[in-house]
């Protein structure tokens, strides 16, 4: 067999690692629990607005955001994206497959790269895809009896096309923190600890702190995404992603030197 | 072509592998032989980049591994551990290996095939049984038609049937002219397979010879019983044999083969009551060569300095690069 000319590179590694995704059942059901969360939940959430919306105080009708409501199920998906992330590494440490990549891909930043683009391509279409349909659906089941929206609305297509960013950078961000801890249980605990627990433990703070600290949360970066109106003291819609994205790089540059670094 | 120069790993306070040299020729297969624990699969998984040697350097055909512009092409690796999702198919395992390196999708086909997997191609990994797993792992390695091959342990798991087949396919691999490294802890299976080993201890050399000098020249002796041993021991030591004297009054002769020490004494019309060729067998041979490390490895307590390679293993490694000079 000739070898062709040059050496192997970063398209043969992304090929190799689409072929890896694509071909294990975890990636099809987690995408599916992305799925039925992203629009089901978004469904149940508008329907109950919106059957409930007669009853709803001046406070209430006043801060009502229709987009955020049709777009709410993303923060349940949000986990089984962040599960996907976290697999793509740790499934290679878990069953041992990193020997046989990093053996057919001796230079390692190159599979992590790949791995990246490979993972975060799928989750910026399939992102952007559903959080479109959940507002499409959301504001069809809002529009009977309460308030709903357009794309046209002030900030409504920021928020349904920043929701499928923010998946995507709180996706690399699991990846990034798989490729440091190199397993399952403890990459999904890292995600989760990110995500759902140093909310709880900020809040636990006096008032006058949290406030200062939720911001900084991964979590009120994504309710500040997926929101047309400013929410709280958080930071604005862009500038919380540019600052998730500096997360997410932090840990993909750490786990990259340590890729390197470690033995496989 | 593989070229190891003083390789040495540590784990925490074990030394796993310890200023290992030797060199792999293409055109027979190669034996790494040791007992468990010894550093084989530590020593391949350096070779091919998964661990890096703490001191010393690998080199695989000249140059680092992972400086090889398209490795699987160039060596291809059956490691100690399974390395295979358990939830995607045998074909799509070596479809995504493919890929990595620009291989055709048909060879996956075709190595399935040469390794009698293909009816269970499309099938989870994870239902494989221990054979068909170590099977799929040797598809793997010779994927990208590689002319190195590394093989650590390949016939563990294999039935009867599947242990000649390795055996065979080991052997023929070596005569195209590939570089076939292969490791065992099995003297046994070396015999069968290697023509040169490589005997390490402890993560030592303990020797580099082909497999035939490993029992006669080095370790078998011949064992002469005379009335008259004086005169027929001084000859055979100026011949360069060495020559002991046992309880009994007995001589064991080693360097010179049983038919020549009959001549000598014939020729000094020397009586013998006994001329018996002690051919060790494979297995006490490599006992002999390794026994101090096993020894060591049981033992608690006792610092690193406690065992140095026994002088029979050095006198083989001066031996064995003799010889492969020639
Ligand atoms: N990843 C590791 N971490 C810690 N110790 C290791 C590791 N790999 C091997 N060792 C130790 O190094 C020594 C050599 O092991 P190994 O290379 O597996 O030997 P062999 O393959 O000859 O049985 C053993 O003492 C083993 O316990
Ligand atoms: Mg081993």
């Amino acid at each position: 067999m000739d070898s062709p000319a040059g050496r192997y590179g970063l398209p043969d590694a992304i090929r190799s690692e689409w072929t890896k995704l694509s071909t294990v059942r975890s990636t099809a059901w987690t995408l599916l629990v992305t799925v039925v969360a992203a629009v089901g939940l978004g469904a149940l959430v508008s329907w109950v607005q919106a059957t409930h919306y007669a009853n709803n105080g001046f406070i209430d009708r006043a801060t009502f955001d229709p987009t955020r409501v049709s777009l709410s199920g993303l923060l349940f998906a949000q986990l089984a994206v962040g599960v996907l992330g976290v697999l793509v590494m740790s499934a290679e440490y878990g069953t041992g497959t990193i020997r046989a990549t990093l053996s057919a891909m001796p230079r390692r930043v190159e599979v992590l790269w790949a791995k990246a683009l490979v993972f975060g391509s799928l989750i910026l279409v399939v992102g952007e895809i559903l959080s479109l349909a959940a507002f499409f659906l959301g504001q069809s089941i809002l529009s009977s009896r309460a308030p709903h929206a357009t794309l046209g609305d002030p900030g409504a297509l920021r928020a349904v096309l920043g929701a499928g960013c923010y998946l995507t950078a709180l996706g690399l961000l699991a990846l990034g923190l798989a490729t440091v801890v190199r397993h399952t249980a403890g990459g999904i605990s890292a995600f989760v600890g990110v995500l759902f627990v140093l909310p709880v433990i900020s809040d636990a703070l006096p008032s006058s702190v949290s406030v200062h600290v939720n911001k900084f949360l991964p979590a009120d970066i994504g309710v500040s995404m997926l929101s047309t109106q400013p929410t709280g003291t958080a930071f604005p819609p862009w500038g919380g992603f540019t600052l998730l994205c500096g997360y997410a790089a932090v840990a993909l540059v750490v786990g990259t030197v340590l890729l390197r670094r470690r033995d496989a | 072509m593989i070229e190891a120069e003083a390789l040495t790993k540590r784990y925490g306070n074990t030394i796993a592998v310890d200023q290992l040299s030797f060199q792999v020729l293409p055109g027979q297969v190669t034996g790494f032989l040791g007992p468990n624990g010894s550093g084989k699969s530590t020593t391949m998984r350096m070779i091919v980049g998964l661990d890096s040697p703490d001191s010393g350097r690998v080199r695989v055909k000249g140059k680092r591994y992972r400086d090889l512009a398209w490795p699987l092409r160039e060596v291809g690796a059956l490691l100690e551990a399974r390395a295979i999702h358990p939830g995607r198919s045998s074909a799509n395992h070596l479809l995504a290996l493919a890929r990595a390196n620009r291989i055709p999708a048909e060879r996956v086909d075709e190595v399935l095939e040469l390794v009698g997997l293909s009816a269970v191609a499309r099938r989870r990994a994870g239902k494989l049984s221990l054979g068909m797993g170590q099977r799929l792992g040797i598809a793997a390695a010779l994927l990208g038609d590689p002319g190195v091959l590394l093989f650590d342990e390949p016939v563990n798991g294999l039935d009867p049937d599947g242990i000649r087949w390795a055996r065979n396919l080991l052997r023929s691999l070596a005569a195209e002219g590939r570089t076939v490294f292969v490791s065992s802890h099995l003297m046994s299976e070396m015999a069968l397979t290697a023509d040169h080993v490589i005997v390490v201890g402890r993560g030592r050399l303990m020797a580099d010879l082909p497999i035939g000098e490993l029992t006669a020249r080095s370790l078998g002796f011949v064992r002469v019983k005379s009335p008259a041993p004086g005169a027929l021991g001084d000859r055979l030591s100026a011949m360069g044999g060495v020559v002991s004297k046992v309880a009994g009054g007995a001589l064991e002769v080693r360097g010179i083969r049983a038919e020549q020490v009959g001549e000598v004494a014939a020729e000094l019309g020397v009586v013998l009551h006994e001329l018996s060729p002690m051919e060790a067998s494979l297995e006490e041979a490599y006992l002999e060569l390794t026994g101090e490390a096993v020894e060591y490895r049981g033992g608690a307590g006792r610092g690193p300095d406690a065992a140095d390679p026994t002088s029979v293993a050095q006198a083989d490694v001066t031996a064995g690069e003799g010889a492969r000079d020639g």
